[in-house]
């Protein structure tokens, strides 16, 4: 396929480091969107802040880059104003979970017909590596140099808690799984999050020792194991293991579907 | 008795701002309750789904103002109406909506501060926080009702002024306004100018959403429209894009702050009452004019020629109003219920040429005609 | 010159008083044609007790929308009185309850006391219109509004199916009046 013809080009080169991951989620992105034929035109992509929320700046849609961690709620309004749209929010660990978690939470109670990549680095990468909400116990980031004392959240697992109709986790290596995770995420009416693991070599592998990007994209390889297989494994054997697969798959009416039933039952009384 | 007309109502000060809003055609709104604003989240909530618009209520006052700017960029006219805290937490998306050029209108009716205050107090403590609560260089617009119709025709008029000049526009009621209940006769719906958004009139290829021309008002194409532009807060150049240039970055700023001082003109509204031979000028606005008239009436037939400015548009300020009408006077009266914002900026635009007498209540309660009468005519 | 009619309604919150307020108002201004303006203290300190609505009406421009000089204030409880009397006019009336409210504050005020709520419990078996007898009341001593633009106003807006009985407290409230002045002359 051809991607140049849902990039802008002059906005390159990115801003993303070399063996960042960022970049093959955008391809992923654009392999589905290319695959489903979505009109580019009928496509809105928002973001918050960090360097994930970069990505609307780089893609030839309707691209909305909102203040921090606010990007779900601009989609909201949009949403609802634009049901027509196709709108895709993309986020990082700091902006959806930390100043954005409320908001996070509550777009995926609302189950409303939106779709979140999140890029889950787990490291504020843009202003040099802050710890983040998702950094593991332990780790070192700018802000943690005596290592992490908090523990970390688990993105998908905070999703399918607050009620998400679709909620996925992969990795930056396994592209396939990817594709069809965000594929899935698209094509699914109400809220639909795809968490991607993605390395940061520069602002957090750097720091713990885990290498340059290739490295822990290699780490990735061996050490992600299926939501089926690590059933009925200890805690201890899942440490520093990514658990990936769908986690949630089910039909609920969406924000869309209900409001529309508000608005019949008021036309009626209001007439 | 007559027949009652069925445009007359007796309405409370946000009533008529949920009705001026849907008359503006405000067709989505997103907040968060907050006393003392909440009713025009309630009527709003139940009117709007009716003529298939969209209500819904956030999940803070953050994301409501997020969601006001998304149905915005997504073509449909957008309202929050909140309160002292909530306007508090809505700043920083209010910079966003300056600086990406999005029409919104943001209620703020005023109550005790600072702090959680006095929710079921009156207060005017916010006039500087409406101009520069969000950080940076920025234009405001912000319009004061005093009554219920005004409020009405208030709301209307913050949609039409938002939407001419891509801005977001503050209505400062208080408590007092609106909570109050009174007569209103609501105008012929054919009689209300609306005014829409200026669309580009160029294909996609060649728009540029933040281009500088003769008019500093950019046409806004809408999302879903065919134009794919880019919307950003950080600074940006005409094609939308974020840029460091820092020439492109001072054309941008400054056009963002032209575009509202050349027509001030056309934003800034008062209203004299009395003002043609007076001695003693009084000015005021939202509710503490209604008093201040009152005291003017009181301290003429006292013998003492009072007049009253009531500033309609708080931001930008109506100095050049002032400048046209304080020469002659002995003082400058100036109520309020706050410790002195208006009285400050009203020393600047008359260089302090004239005594500025401060008349300040921040209990809660309004300020009375006769507090306000009482400082009209004393001779100190 | 333009007339200003001041009302004070006084009582414990849940009584009715704003219901009250707002009836007599849109009577005014509605059916009346006059103007009129309605205001409630409300909050933390409406729920110690004692809450007060308050109604201006004027055949002029009403803009100070607050009562300062009271032509009548009702007063349903005696902390209510006690606490809202202020503003009361010399020669204004005081409308009260005779038996909540016996404790009368001095002054040079006309004194109406009448057996609102027990009245509202006798005649008409409801402890609830008592708002409505009053506001029976204050349309009869005050006259400034009409009593046919006030049972206009009380049929638009109390709940469907209370029309009755709220028409029926309001003229047990001016049958109360009408007899007291019968009784004591003209106010």
């Amino acid at each position: 396929m051809d991607y140049l013809q849902y990039l802008r080009k002059d906005k390159m080169p990115h801003i993303w480091c070399d063996g960042c991951g960022h970049g093959i989620v955008l391809k992923s992105i654009l392999r589905v969107i290319d695959k489903l034929g979505w009109d580019k035109n009928n496509i809105a992509m928002i973001s918050g802040i960090g360097c994930s929320s970069r990505t609307p700046g780089y893609v030839d849609f309707n691209t909305l880059h909102t203040t921090h961690g606010r990007g779900l709620t601009f989609a909201t309004g949009l949403k609802i104003a634009r049901p027509d749209l196709h709108v895709i929010v993309v986020s990082g660990d700091g902006d959806a979970t930390a100043i954005g978690g409320n908001h996070f939470i509550h777009a995926a109670r609302r189950n409303i017909d939106i779709s979140v990549i999140i890029y889950n680095n787990y490291i504020y990468g843009m202003t040099g590596g802050q710890v983040s909400p998702t950094t593991p116990g332990g780790k070192k980031a700018s802000t943690t140099p005596y290592g992490n004392p908090d523990t970390p959240f688990d993105i998908s697992r905070l999703a399918q808690a607050a009620g998400a109709a679709y909620v996925a986790r992969s990795t930056a290596f396994h592209v396939g799984k990817m594709d069809r995770y965000i594929e899935q995420a698209f094509t699914k009416t109400g809220f639909s999050v795809v968490e991607v693991l993605t390395p940061c070599p520069t602002s957090y592998g750097r720091r713990n020792k885990e290498g340059r990007g290739v490295d822990m994209l290699m780490y990735q390889k061996q050490n992600s194991i299926g939501i089926e297989q690590a059933k009925g494994k200890t805690a201890e054997e899942l440490k520093g293991k990514y658990i990936t697969g769908v986690f949630v798959d089910k039909e609920q009416a969406d924000y869309r579907q209900r409001y529309d039933e508000v608005i019949k039952k008021a036309s009626k009384l209001n007439k | 008795m007559e027949i009652p007309n069925p445009n007359i109502h007796m309405w409370q000060g946000n009533v008529a701002c949920a009705e001026g809003a849907i008359a503006a055609g405000c067709r989505f709104f997103a907040g968060y309750p907050i006393t003392p604003s909440t009713e025009i989240a309630e009527v709003l909530s139940q009117k709007l789904p009716a003529i298939g618009g969209n209500f819904i209520q956030m999940e803070d006052e953050i994301a409501a103002i997020g969601a006001v700017i998304g149905a915005s960029l997504g073509g449909v006219k957008a309202l929050t109406a909140t309160s002292g805290p909530g306007f508090s937490l809505k700043q920083e998306n209010i910079g966003f909506a300056v600086m990406a050029e999005v029409p919104c209108v943001i209620v703020n009716v005023q109550r005790g501060g600072p702090s959680t205050g006095l929710p079921t107090h009156s207060a005017q403590g916010d006039v500087m926080q409406a101009r520069w609560g969000t950080h940076g260089d920025h234009p405001i617009i912000v319009l004061s009702p005093s009554s219920v119709r005004e409020t009405y025709d208030m709301t209307i008029r913050a949609f039409n002024l938002a939407e001419k000049y891509r801005i977001p526009v503050v209505l400062l009621s208080d408590e007092t306004v609106a909570h109050l209940t009174e007569k209103i006769t609501i105008p012929d719906p054919a009689s209300i100018e609306i005014i829409d958004r200026k669309k580009p009139y160029v294909s996609p290829e060649k728009y540029l959403p933040y281009q500088i021309d003769e008019t500093d008002i950019p046409a806004m194409a809408n999302f879903g429209e065919g134009f794919r532009y880019h919307v950003t807060g950080l600074a940006h150049d005409e094609t939308g894009f974020p840029t460091n240039n820092p020439e492109k970055i001072k054309a941008q700023l400054e056009r963002l702050n032209r575009k509202i001082q050349r027509n001030r003109n056309d934003i800034v509204e008062v209203e004299t009452f009395e003002t043609e031979d007076m001695e003693v000028l009084v000015i005021a606005f939202g509710a503490t004019a209604r008093s201040a008239r009152r005291a003017v009436i009181n301290a003429r037939e006292s013998g003492v020629k009072a007049g009253l400015l009531r500033m309609k548009t708080i931001w930008p300020f109506p100095d050049e109003e002032i400048e046209k009408i304080y020469k002659s006077v002995k003082k400058i009266v100036v109520p309020e219920m706050n410790l002195g914002q208006i009285a400050h900026e009203v020393e600047w635009a008359t260089r302090r040429e004239k005594p500025v007498v401060r008349v300040n209540k921040i209990n809660g309660e309004p300020i009375t005609p006769n507090e306000i009468y009482e400082s009209i005519i004393s001779q100190g | 010159m333009s007339f200003r009619y001041e009302v004070r309604l006084s009582g414990a919150g849940g009584q009715g008083l704003i219901l009250v307020g707002k009836v007599l108002a849109e009577a005014a201004a509605i059916y009346d044609g006059l103007n009129a303006t309605q205001s409630q203290s409300y909050g933390p300190e409406a729920r110690g007790g004692a809450s007060r609505s308050e109604v201006i009406i004027s055949d002029g421009d009403i803009d100070y929308p607050k009562a300062e000089n009271i032509d009548i204030l009702l007063a349903l409880t005696q902390e209510a009185c006690d606490k809202y009397i202020d503003g009361l006019k010399d020669d204004g009336i005081l409308l009260v309850d005779s038996q909540m409210v016996t404790n009368i504050p001095k002054g040079q005020y006309k004194v109406v006391a009448l057996p609102i709520i027990q009245s509202a419990v006798e005649r008409l078996g409801k402890f609830l219109v008592s708002n409505i007898i009053a506001l029976g009341i204050i349309t009869k001593l005050s006259g400034v509004v009409s009593e046919s633009a006030v049972k206009h106003a009380i049929r638009a807006r109390v709940p469907k199916g209370t029309e009755e009985i709220n028409i029926n407290a309001f003229y047990t409230g001016i049958d109360l009046a009408t007899h007291w002045l019968d009784e004591h002359g003209p106010l």
